[in-house]
């Protein structure tokens, strides 16, 4: 069977998708994926469940598409994981799950990705789920952010009787899923609406708009509100700059503040107030995700694209599908380049950047190529935008607002790793704001973990109602 | 949704509202300020605190009809509801650590103009309610636009009104007042408080560090999200970039670069423009007629 090719995914094809926000990848079809399906050669020690993180059972729910079951295939993944929809859209599944498929070794894995976004967006389709409250065991737990940490750690806990309500800052919720990603690789109103959907219909109740640390204080909602415990989900939304000459100019963004102008405020889309600004020539520093799609949303809104990365293409930390298709959609990669200075005109406007070329030297602690810059080779790119994508790194505004609540020095919030507590008790974390900027999957795991952890804190506390 | 309980004009164009908003007003604390949205697709718009009623639930906001979104807020009226209204954001005010001591020998001016009249506000009641009544010039255009008067002279000790066309009170700038008060009248100052226009509070505090007075300006920067999540807000203290929603809005004025504030501002005016010409010929705006 391993001798049919991977089944190739359809997608809207380059020169039409950088003039639109729609979908890139359509996805499978039923036919396609049961195709794809009999490529699985079900392993009996599975590797690619192993190098999950959260463990689905891959075989045994690509087992079931072969067979056409696709409602026993969706309640299998749902066994592991609350987002499917959404991870089979932006898992780095190369690193993951397809990374260590043995079918890899001599040909190409399984496309189990595209095979989890297919049972997902049937499930969908076919309004398979339709979650219902169950009943209260009348203990509260707030959960503070509303990102895959927060949603995961609502679902479980919802689903146990616990009256759970998710504290955003934000005007809408989903976290990245809704303020970073843009729609054309993951379609908000049709996937990310749905899902928290399903989490609201669980009973849990979202009050956006509180800011946890200036609205309302952790110990005000232990104190004041009644809540048996809490799970900080609030992410690592703080970016940070090379503090190189020229970073304040004007034209000069943080991705974030691209990616939410565009994604959260729409100003993609004329109807609505908030601008974003362009220019012509938009150069973005970094090789992230984040970096990928800040640059592919200035391509849509017509702008030619530098991408500049210190390090060599191999090192990018982008899942390799968005590398591939900032490709094709026309974004030029300058890799081992580095800016050192950003160039303004009198009126204090962008107009280039100074990059330096760079050589790789000795693995440093992350295991990849230290990058050195060259002498001399310092050269200029022209633009009128610059978009640092350099990282971000969770925002103090909780743990400072919390008295006795440790971090460590960049930011991230402690944690015991078997109980998920913070130093405070009855305090609980998990995603971006525990391991830094990490990607959905992981953060929706640690937000079940919590849960579950949640759940036993809370039992052995204060008993049963 | 958040109700808007009471609404008021103070001048032309000029409004205050009073909102609905328990938890906004149980934490808020002068010097602070919300994001609001008004529709759905509007953005989020800064406006600082002007006034709140922890018992009532309700904070005040005064909006100037300016751009494309403070018209939207102007529109509405009591009884209608604003969609989102997000605070208290950034820091309160320094003078609130102050203990009653410290107050006492410290004398304060306060330096507002325009609507920036309506955040100087909580700040001198404050310190009126501990007891301390400070020195407040607020600058406006002419006369029609002077706002929170009678308030204004209520909590405060001294208070001056400048306009630039002399049709009310000082004729002249804020700056000339207080050139006035510390080299006419001999005014001892430990402190100066000011809140208004960029190009405003940078003369001021030209001026106060030549005084050598101690000075912070509250910083009216572009934002986005007021959490720190995106860099829009970001401002040079003393040659370090800070975030102004999260770091300030306040700072020590003398180290403030206010040119580059002053550019940053207008990063997106163009564009604004644009919206705002389509805006009007969609839409017959009904304010100020
Ligand atoms: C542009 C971009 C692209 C990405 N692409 C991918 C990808 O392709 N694949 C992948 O796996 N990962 C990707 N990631 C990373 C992934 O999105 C994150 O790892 C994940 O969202 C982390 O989830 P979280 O729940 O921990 O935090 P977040 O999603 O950041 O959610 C945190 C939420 O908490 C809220 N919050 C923060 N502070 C407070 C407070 N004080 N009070 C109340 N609410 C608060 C925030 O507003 C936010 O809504 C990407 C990230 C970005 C920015
Ligand atoms: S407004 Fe976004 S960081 Fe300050």
């Amino acid at each position: 069977m391993a001798k049919i090719p991977r089944v190739p995914v359809r997608e809207q094809a380059a020169q039409e998708r950088i003039k639109n926000f729609e979908e890139v990848s359509y996805g499978y079809n039923a036919e396609e994926a049961v195709l794809e399906a009999h490529r699985c050669i079900q392993c009996k020690n599975p590797r690619c469940v192993q190098a999950c993180p959260v463990q689905i059972k891959i075989p045994e729910f690509i087992s079931a598409v072969k067979n056409k079951d696709f409602a026993q295939a969706a309640d299998i993944i749902a066994e592991d994981s609350s987002l499917p929809a959404i991870c089979g859209r932006v898992c780095p599944q190369e690193s993951q799950c397809e990374g260590s498929c043995v079918l890899g070794v001599k040909g190409e894995p399984v496309n189990i990705g595209k095979l989890e976004r297919f049972v997902a967006d049937w499930g969908r389709k076919e309004n398979y789920y339709n979650p219902t409250k169950v009943p209260t065991n009348g203990f509260k737990v707030a959960v503070i952010g509303s990102g895959p940490a927060g949603l995961a750690c609502a679902t479980d806990l919802a689903k146990l009787g616990y009256q759970v309500k998710i504290f955003e800052a934000l005007h809408l919720p989903g976290g990245v899923l809704e303020y970073g990603i843009p729609e054309f690789r993951l379609p908000k109103e049709e996937v990310v609406r749905y899902e928290i959907n399903n989490v609201i219909k669980l009973g849990v109740e979202i009050e956006t708009n509180v800011i946890v640390g200036r609205t309302i204080t952790i110990d005000d909602l232990l104190d004041k509100e009644g809540y048996h415990a809490i799970f900080l989900g609030s992410g690592a939304g703080l970016p940070k700059f090379m503090n190189i000459p020229g970073e304040n100019l004007n034209g000069v963004v943080s991705a974030n503040e691209f990616l939410t102008r565009s994604n959260l405020m729409k100003a993609f889309d004329s109807e609505y107030d908030t601008p974003i600004y362009v220019g012509k020539r938009v150069a973005v520093v970094g090789g992230g995700n984040v970096a990928m799609d800040a640059a592919r949303v200035a391509r849509r809104l017509g702008a030619e694209v530098y991408l500049v990365y210190r390090r060599s293409e191999k090192e990018l930390p982008a899942r390799v599908e968005e590398v591939h298709h900032a490709k094709e959609e026309g974004i030029i990669f300058k890799l081992l380049n580095n800016p050192v200075e950003i160039l303004g005109n009198e009126k204090g406007w962008v107009t280039g950047m100074r990059c330096v070329e760079m050589g790789l030297g000795e693995p440093d602690e992350s295991g990849r190529r230290r990058p050195i810059p060259i002498k001399g080779s310092e050269f200029d790119i022209d633009c009128d935008v610059v978009i640092m994508s350099l990282g971000t790194s969770p925002n103090p505004l909780i743990a400072s607002t919390t008295p006795n609540l440790n971090t460590e020095k960049w930011g991230g919030i402690i944690i015991d790793e078997n109980t998920s507590q913070t130093s405070r008790e009855g305090v609980f974390a998990g995603g971006d704001n525990v391991t830094g900027a990490a990607t959905v999957i992981l953060a929706m795991g640690a937000g079940r973990k919590a849960a579950e952890q949640i759940d036993v804190f809370i039992k052995n506390k204060f008993g049963k109602k | 949704m958040y109700k808007i309980v009471k609404k008021r004009p103070l001048a032309e164009q000029i409004f205050l509202m009073d909102i609905e908003a328990p938890r906004v007003a149980k934490s808020a604390q002068p010097g602070q300020f919300v994001i609001l949205r008004v529709r759905d697709k509007g953005e989020r718009i800064p406006l600082t605190i002007c006034d709140y009623d922890r018992e009532k639930g309700t904070v005040t906001i005064v909006t100037q009809c300016i751009g494309v979104s403070t018209h939207l807020i102007c529109e509405h009226n009591e009884g209608d509801y604003i969609l989102d209204f997000a605070g208290p954001l950034g820091q309160a005010s320094e003078l609130i650590h102050a203990t009653d001591e410290e107050l006492a020998n410290k004398k304060i001016l306060f330096v507002g103009g325009g609507v920036g009249a309506a955040p100087v506000y909580p700040q001198v009641k404050y310190l009126s309610n501990r007891g301390f009544k400070p020195d407040v010039i607020i600058g406006a255009k002419s006369k029609n636009y002077v706002i929170l008067e009678e308030e204004m002279r209520a909590v405060s000790n001294n208070y001056y009104i400048t306009t630039d066309d002399g049709s009310y009170g000082f004729k002249g700038m804020v700056t000339d007042k207080l050139k006035e008060l510390v080299e006419k009248e001999n005014k001892k100052y430990d402190l100066v408080v000011t809140i208004g226009p960029m190009i405003m509070m940078k003369f001021v505090s030209l001026l106060t560090k030549e005084y050598g007075i101690p000075t912070v300006a509250s910083l009216n920067t572009l934002m986005v999200d007021g959490t720190g999540m995106c860099g829009a807000c970001r401002v040079s203290i003393g040659g370090q970039t800070k975030f102004t929603c999260v770091d300030g809005p306040e700072f020590d004025a003398h180290l403030v670069d206010f040119d580059e504030a002053m550019r940053r501002q207008n990063m997106y005016r163009t564009i604004e423009g644009q919206k705002r010409e389509e805006l009007e010929k969609n839409h017959k705006c009904k304010i100020g007629r």
